[in-house]
């Protein structure tokens, strides 16, 4: 429809054909987003869609709370005050399965959109492409902390139950949830980055394991050999090469943590490590954004 | 085979931009192995063969495989051009083991032969080891294209349920607990490679004579199974 169509004043008649009025408040830009947001974060878990999509989210969630679980029991049988596994180190320990649960659900977050061609029809509400991102990256964010906190708390109730000091263990359990958000932020951001480079979901899946997993191997790997050849200062560098290790360093930072991995950065390189992390969280936010500025339909 | 399946089927895998991204992966590889030979003076023979084992067969092979075997029928399932070909009157067994040929060779070119540089540049020294790490990475390519080609058919989760398998079920599992290792694709090429090397140093959870039966079983069953598949696919809508 040209312009010239509504030039031409009062030649158009809408016809009232019955249908029922919307009378209510109209909720506008704000009620968008946080509906955009909330149907992200349960569409990463299959709430509200098909029985089969919730197998694989809830499947890969159950993998992460069962080593807390077993955890748990080996510390209530050895009687032990102090938790088997620090609270912080969990997620790095158990990290290939929040790569998978990565891979898997972040590019059917933004690539079905793009696939069937959904974006125009967001953009011609008040929606703008910002408040997208913006919803797309909480969601996404909201579902991976959801995933890293729940093992924390079965980890942290179980150190209570065994009469571990409520105090220090009660820092330390808040000192990993803010640290599982930033990590949390991290993966969402290159996860949502590479997804939303491609609208075929399997090539997005395939690019995001290779690279959570790749770099991981590549690292463990460099950094076991430097170790070995007594060369400590590489080893610790090496850890910025993937998100996972770069984590791993950057969260040393927050007063109480320390992840024991085959090697550590020295705090200044733990600031380093921290400033790479937020440069990440940052520039991938502002790729994406860009990435999102002009969607061809 | 068909020429004309093949050609579309190698565009659509390794277009120019494609092929420079997933050139990564063994690119890195290779620079790792150099990066390792520079720094490490007199390397000991088993630090080169963790890392060609663990590296280059453990991770960059059945990654490229699954890349290569999904993305050679998966992605054509996925978006619904599968249709136009099972429209002409082309058999499926033709059709699966085109495509079939065309990922083992792009697995050969981006996954066995940056293995058999990564070989030589950590392991020199030793033809044995090398040849057979090359005919490990071979024989595996050949099994896990078979396996990810299946799954490419048979399921729309294909990428994730092989790497459910590479990852959780090899490396987890089979690092974790030694009788898993008897039943992975890696293990049993790696029986093969030490077959062929001879000399102690390459091991495999499984004896050779076994291990290769059960490559061939895996190879030949997933071909079958995928062209018996493709007779029957139906369409369905994504989820």
């Amino acid at each position: 429809m040209s312009e010239s169509n509504f030039a031409g004043r009062g030649t158009g008649v809408i016809h009232d054909i019955g249908y029922r009025h919307y009378d209510g408040r109209r909720g506008g830009r704000p009620q968008i987003r946080r509906a955009l947001y909330v149907q992200s974060l349960r569409g990463v878990f299959g709430l509200g869609r098909a029985a089969r999509t919730k197998i694989l989210p809830f499947t890969l969630a159950s993998f992460m709370v069962l080593p807390a679980v077993i955890l748990v029991a080996v510390q209530m049988v050895m009687g032990s005050t102090t938790p088997v596994l620090p609270f912080a180190s969990y997620a790095i320990v158990v990290q290939a399965i929040p790569a998978l649960f990565l891979a898997a659900l972040a590019p059917q977050t933004v690539s079905r959109d793009l696939r069937f061609h959904t974006m125009p029809l967001y953009f011609s509400r008040p929606l703008t492409y910002k408040d997208y991102v913006a919803a797309k990256f909480a969601g996404m964010t909201s579902a991976l902390f959801i995933l890293f906190a729940v093992p924390i708390v079965v980890l942290y109730a179980g150190a209570l139950l065994a009469k571990a000091p409520f105090l220090s263990n009660t820092g330390d359990f808040l000192m990993a949830l803010v640290a599982a958000v930033f990590l949390s932020a991290l993966l969402s951001v290159i996860g949502l980055l590479i997804a939303s480079l491609t609208p075929r979901r399997g090539l997005g899946v395939a690019a995001i394991i290779t690279l959570m997993a790749g770099s991981f191997t590549v690292v463990s790997a460099v950094q076991g050999i430097t170790t070995g050849l007594d060369q400590q200062g590489v080893a610790a560098w090496a850890g910025l090469f993937s998100p996972m290790t770069l984590f791993a360093g950057a969260q040393d930072l927050l007063p109480g943590v320390r992840y024991e991995g085959v090697a550590e950065p020295s705090t200044a390189g733990q600031v380093v490590f921290a400033i790479v992390l937020l440069a990440l969280i940052a520039g991938g936010y502002a790729l994406l954004s860009l990435r999102y500025k002009k969607v061809s339909s | 085979m068909n020429r004309t399946i093949a050609r579309l089927t190698l565009r659509g895998l390794l277009s120019p931009r494609r092929l420079m991204l997933l050139a990564l992966i063994p690119l890195v590889l290779l620079g790792v192995a150099v990066l390792l030979r520079l720094l490490v003076t007199d390397m000991p023979v088993d630090l080169g063969v963790g890392v060609v084992s663990s590296l280059a067969i453990g991770t960059m092979l059945p990654l490229v495989a699954l890349i290569c075997g999904t993305g050679a029928i998966a992605t054509e399932i996925d978006d619904g051009a599968i249709v136009y070909l099972l429209a002409k009157p082309i058999p499926r067994a033709t059709i699966v083991i085109t495509k079939y040929v065309v990922a083992v060779g792009a697995t050969i070119l981006l996954a066995v032969i940056p293995t058999a540089l990564a070989s030589v540049i950590l392991l020199g020294a030793d033809a044995g080891l090398v040849a057979g790490y090359g005919v490990a990475a071979l024989v595996g390519a050949l099994a896990y294209c078979a396996l990810f080609l299946l799954l490419g058919v048979v399921t729309k989760q294909a990428v994730v349920a092989g790497l459910l398998y590479v990852l959780l079920w090899e490396s987890l599992i089979g690092g974790a607990v030694p009788g898993a290792q008897a039943l992975s694709i890696q293990q049993w090429a790696l029986s093969i490679g030490a077959k062929i090397s001879g000399d102690g140093l390459l091991s495999a959870a499984v004896k050779m004579p076994v291990g290769a039966a059960l490559l061939v079983a895996v190879a030949g069953f997933g071909l079958y199974f995928a062209i018996n598949r493709l007779r029957s696919l139906t369409i369905a809508g994504d989820s």
